[in-house]
């Protein structure tokens, strides 16, 4: 009887494996053709059937990747917005989290629910006369022009104000009571206190920004301004059949992101539920 | 009144810390959304920027491609959010019995093509779908099936992007359904099953209602994400064969940024928007009726 359901426990969990497995690896699969078709020899794509395993692994495709000037410029640009986006909205997210969760004054509620529902307004809503308003600021092909709506977005504050809200009262009153100012209560108490939030914060902007693609497609129209996700794209239009070399392209963009997630696997792996309902 | 002003006097720290954050979300966000409803009563291009009423709406509504585009975008929402639930809640139950570290290794598995861009996505799917060196036909070929020219054909170029989005998509949502099934109690489990309760009485009766708030909130998220697919689209089929692809998002970007026709690609994603919500409000009633927060 015992052993009948010991053994129904190991079928159960052994049958439970293969479908995780099977399923893991089908998402798995096209992250690892990727890779192994960067460092393919160019002509080898062309091969019939495909080599599952590289025989010659080749670094020829990311040398011809960076003898393009633009690349390093694309990648400078990624990192100038996505870090410009990622440490304001931290700032200005905080302090909005804060005033909106421990604060009161009239209308704090109204900003609250301004706040969650436009978090369910689509993107393209806003894009059409986002794209007159930077073009009317002379922000088109700007750095400006790619961060400040980035710093803009709602979802930040909403993520701060649900885990300060947590935060007990206390602490903020007998900060006061010891006459420090609110300033100060807010670097010195609030922010010590909210560190996982905000490397929440921080990590899920800088991905975002990294793999955000519709608004430097449209806001730029220089190829030295573009980021390196709409680089990309133009690469992908221009060669559509060097697979090797837009497989290298895309393993380089890829490669940061992969890194952040492996350091900071904990808060991405129980994170976002810091933001969820309720 | 003397009283309201009195209190936003006392709170005037709260106001001070909100400004940052508010003023560029009011310039960046708030005006652009009333803005978009105002154009899209507009004949705003390069000739003209006249005052023309419903006409764009009407134009959208007689408009084959739109219509065609609208009625691509519902199916491909609704073909990827179903099976993208039903992925996650399936892997979350799997998981749920095994050790900590292979649960962590199979939600990190699942999540990794989650951190890659939409961009890099749709440039290895291309490649995975390439009609005649493509790793797909080449299984294809090895089980004996004859290759598929996944992306060139009308009746399959839809089905192949549902297909590659429900494959790669649904590592957030099966992270969400996680950390929501381990704060169930467990003895509830142990006690439906003392009761005799089989494995489909307690994934039924048990896992499901108490995660139905979870996957309300994922359905209502991936509703409003996949029906604004744009990156694959754009980069992948560009709406074709025969506009089969063609999603409205993707039309909103043709219209506003190729043919520069602003204020009719407003209305069109306004439209959007009025559907979302609509759906977002049928979804609730739908499902949220019995659920408690």
């Amino acid at each position: 009887m015992m052993t009948n359901r010991k053994l129904n426990t190991y079928v159960k969990k052994g049958l439970s494996l293969i479908i995780l497995s099977v399923l893991g690896l089908l998402a798995f699969i096209p992250l690892y053709w990727m890779v192994i078709t960067a460092f393919k020899e160019p002509t080898l794509t062309m091969k019939f059937p495909p080599e599952l395993f590289p025989k010659n692994p080749t670094w020829a495709n990311f040398a011809e990747l960076f003898r393009r000037k633009e690349l390093f410029q694309w990648t400078l640009n990624s990192i100038i917005v996505a870090g410009t986006v990622t440490l304001a909205q931290i700032f200005v997210c905080a302090l909005a989290g804060y005033a909106i969760a421990k604060k009161k004054f009239p209308g704090a509620r109204i900003f609250f629910w301004i706040y969650i529902g436009s978090m369910m307004i689509p993107k393209q809503v806003t894009l059409v006369p986002l794209y007159i308003l930077i073009s009317k600021f002379q922000m088109i092909n700007t750095y400006a022009g790619l961060i400040l709506p980035g710093i803009a977005a709602p979802f930040g504050v909403f993520l701060m104000r649900q885990f300060m809200v947590t935060l007990p009262d206390e602490v903020v009153e007998a900060a006061r009571i010891d006459g420090a100012s609110e300033f100060k209560t807010f670097t010195r108490i609030i922010l010590p206190m909210s560190k996982p939030a905000l490397a929440v914060l921080g990590i899920f902007t800088f991905v975002g920004e990294w793999n955000s693609f519709l608004w430097p497609l449209i806001v730029t129209n220089t190829s030295n301004m573009k980021t390196l996700q709409a680089g990309l794209a133009l690469l992908q239009e221009e060669v559509p059949m060097k697979f090797s070399y837009l497989m290298a392209g895309a393993t380089y963009s890829a490669i940061p992101m992969f890194i952040v997630f492996l350091v900071f696997q904990k808060y991405f792996l129980r994170g976002i539920t810091v933001g969820a309902v309720k | 009144m003397t009283s309201l002003m009195q209190r936003m006097w006392k709170g005037k720290s709260g106001y001070f810390f909100l400004l940052p954050h508010f003023l560029l979300f009011f310039i960046f966000f708030v005006v652009p959304v009333g803005w978009g409803m105002y154009l899209s009563l507009f004949e705003y291009n390069v000739f003209s920027q006249t005052f023309i009423w419903f006409d764009n709406y009407k134009e959208i509504f007689s408009d084959q491609l739109f219509l065609k585009s609208l009625a691509n975008t519902f199916l491909y929402t609704f073909g990827v959010v179903p099976l993208w639930l039903g992925k996650a809640l399936l892997v979350t139950v799997l998981i749920y019995p095994f050790r900590k570290s292979v649960r962590t290794l199979f939600k990190a598995a699942f999540y990794l093509p989650h951190i890659s861009s939409s961009v890099i996505i749709a440039m290895i799917w291309l490649w995975v779908f390439n009609p005649n060196f493509g790793l797909l036909n080449y299984f294809l070929q090895t089980i004996g099936l004859d290759p598929i020219v996944w992306l060139g054909n009308k009746a399959t170029a839809m089905p192949a992007l549902i297909m590659m989005q429900v494959i790669m998509g649904g590592g957030s949502t099966i992270v969400l359904l996680s950390a929501a099934m381990s704060s169930i109690p467990e003895y509830y489990f142990e006690a439906a099953k003392l009761e005799g309760a089989n494995t489909w009485q307690v994934f039924t009766r048990i896992t499901v209602p108490l995660l139905k708030p979870t996957l309300l909130y994922a359905m209502v998220m991936g509703t409003i994400a996949n029906f604004q697919t744009f990156s694959n689209i754009y980069i992948m089929t560009q709406g074709g064969p025969e506009f089969s692809t063609s999603t409205v998002a993707y039309q909103v970007y043709e219209t506003a940024f190729q043919n520069y026709n602003l204020g009719l690609a407003s209305a069109m994603s306004m439209v959007m928007f009025v559907i979302l919500v609509g759906l977002a409000i049928i979804q609730f009633k739908w499902l949220g009726s019995s659920v408690e927060y």
